[in-house]
């Protein structure tokens, strides 16, 4: 039932598609960050600015990316104001469009993120550094930064591919990205499985490559819970086994 | 255990396959349409779907003596829902065409009108040649090719919308694909607001559609201009129902229906109320 070769000329089509989608997802993760760490940075500050974030987080994460979508697309186009704006030329283009939209929303999820993970950093461990002396720019290079950024990593990981996935709405804006593609032969061929089965394994693939990628990134981070190796024993290996108190074993056997 | 296991498929085949094409007898049938391709088919604000169609399905449901229901349904999921025994009928301004043909099948049609540009009044497209003229794709080529050309040479580097897997959009894509930008909407009304918006230069679509989108106060700076298309290999021959292959017995009710309609008088009637502009399919 399955045409393999329709299928192989499916996924040469739709991977002309991804570098939009590639572009789409860079360019809003990258502005979403920046965006989120100055959402993180006001909800640390006095009322109004705390005010204002925590308004905007709180709208952006509790409506659906399509009605953002819809709104920023269709929405202000109908006002003459915007169109005779100077942002205009920014808002015509379905692109900037959707990458506005796509950074808002991952801007909102992420600051939550970051707070969250600030609020993890251990009170004891700051109150030891401030005890210490540690001047506040020193504090946060040294103690806070280090233990949130490892804290928030995996949810950041789990964000990341949801805005790659979330790049598929763009396709309802006219632009030609690989979820467009998979529309437009889709109703061209009516095979519906083909077709998407080929972008669910593209976008698939995309996430374990950006998934394999954080996780390597953590790993990086957290040398402390990685396995200590063995090829040193008596640096690395814990007392009791570096002075063979277990007595012979086979190397390669499993540990305790 | 042998036997049952050779008789199992046959058994299986005879149910799926003769089940519901072994002459059924129809007591109710559900037709899909889309509700936003205004004034074939579109959403009252109350929710309630109106349009030529709907009241055309209710005619037909009437003549066959078949008790109708009307659900709504993606454009572009249509033929593939169909297919998939979601509905047993289309009626959403689908014209026939030799590639839908390939995968379902068409009661005789009962609209044909032609698809047109619309553009902005000011824009400097207003002067597309041809206006006023309808052109037949299929006979009148010769004719038709140097105000095609005459065309090409004004849409350079402009951006022409379309709905997304349209006779309009195939239509476009032939002739213009190579000189403007086409952009594909999911539905005309996104369509039409991006050109109200300005970005676009112009929309192709169907007249009939564009006429009600003209009728909108947003729209009184735009106009139909240019000639007009009808027939040929993108543009088919006319709107018909829409019906999964393997079902004769409701394509024949459907064809005597629309005959019957077209023999009284109805059909022209409902027409004449929806579109204001002679849409009779030939024949």
């Amino acid at each position: 039932m399955i045409d393999l070769a329709f299928m192989g000329d499916t996924a040469q089509a739709l991977l002309k598609g991804l570098p939009l989608t590639l572009e789409l997802f860079g360019v809003s993760a990258l502005a979403g960050l920046v965006l989120a760490v100055l959402i993180a940075w006001m909800r640390s500050g006095g009322r109004v600015l705390r005010g204002l974030a925590g308004a905007y987080v709180f709208v952006f994460r509790g409506t659906p990316l399509l009605v953002q979508l819809f709104l920023v697309y269709y929405g202000l186009s109908q006002f003459p104001e915007v169109r005779h704006s100077f942002a205009w030329p920014f808002l015509r283009d379905p692109f900037w469009c959707a990458v506005l939209t796509l950074s808002l929303n991952t801007g909102a999820y992420t600051s939550e993120i970051i707070r969250g993970a600030l609020a993890a950093v251990p009170a004891g461990q700051v109150e030891a550094a401030r005890a210490c002396g540690m001047p506040a720019a020193l504090l946060f290079r040294r103690i806070i930064a280090p233990v949130a950024l490892r804290q928030a990593l995996p949810s950041y990981a789990t964000e990341l591919i949801l805005m790659t996935k979330a790049t598929s709405l763009a396709s309802i804006v006219t632009l030609k990205e690989t979820m467009f593609v998979a529309a437009r032969i889709n109703s061209e061929t009516y095979r519906a499985i083909e077709v998407f089965l080929c972008a669910g394994a593209i976008y698939l693939a995309l996430n374990v490559v950006l998934a394999r990628a954080i996780a390597l990134l953590e790993w990086w981070l957290s040398p402390h819970l990685r396995r200590p190796p063995d090829a040193l024993p008596g640096l690395d290996t814990p007392l009791d086994r570096a002075v063979g108190l277990e007595g012979p074993r086979l190397s390669g056997a499993p540990r305790p | 255990m042998k036997r049952i296991a050779i008789l199992a498929p046959a058994a299986l085949a005879a149910a799926l396959g003769a089940g519901p094409a072994a002459a059924k007898d129809w007591t109710k049938v559900t037709i899909a349409t889309e509700g936003a391709y205004e004034p074939w088919n579109y959403v009252l604000p109350d929710g309630k779907l109106a349009g030529f169609e709907i009241d055309l399905a209710h005619d037909l449901c009437r003549v066959m003596k078949v008790e109708c229901a009307i659900v709504q349904n993606d454009w572009d999921g249509m033929i593939p829902a169909l297919n998939a025994g979601k509905f047993d009928a289309i009626m959403a301004g689908m014209s026939i065409t030799a590639k839908r043909l390939q995968v379902i099948d068409f009661s005789r049609s009962y609209a044909s009108g032609p698809s047109g540009f619309l553009v902005p009044k000011a824009g400097d497209l207003a002067k597309l040649p041809g206006t006023g003229e309808i052109l037949a794709m299929g006979t009148d080529e010769a004719k038709a090719k140097p105000v095609i050309d005459g065309m090409r040479a004004m849409l350079k580097g402009k951006s022409i919308g379309v709905q997304v897997a349209t006779i309009q959009a195939a239509f476009v894509h032939h002739h213009f694909d190579d000189v403007a930008t086409v952009q594909e909407y999911k539905t005309a009304d996104q369509n039409d607001l991006d050109l109200m918006a300005g970005r676009l230069d112009a929309s192709f679509a169907e007249e009939s559609v564009q006429l009600s989108t003209l009728a909108k106060p947003d729209a009184k700076d735009l106009a139909i201009v240019g000639a007009e298309f009808r027939g040929g290999p993108d543009l088919g021959d006319g709107t018909g129902v829409g019906l999964r292959k393997n079902e004769p017995e409701l394509k024949a009710m459907f064809d005597r229906a629309i005959a019957a309609e077209i023999a009284d008088g109805s059909l022209k009637k409902l027409q004449d109320k929806w579109f204001k502009l002679d849409m009779m399919p030939p024949g």
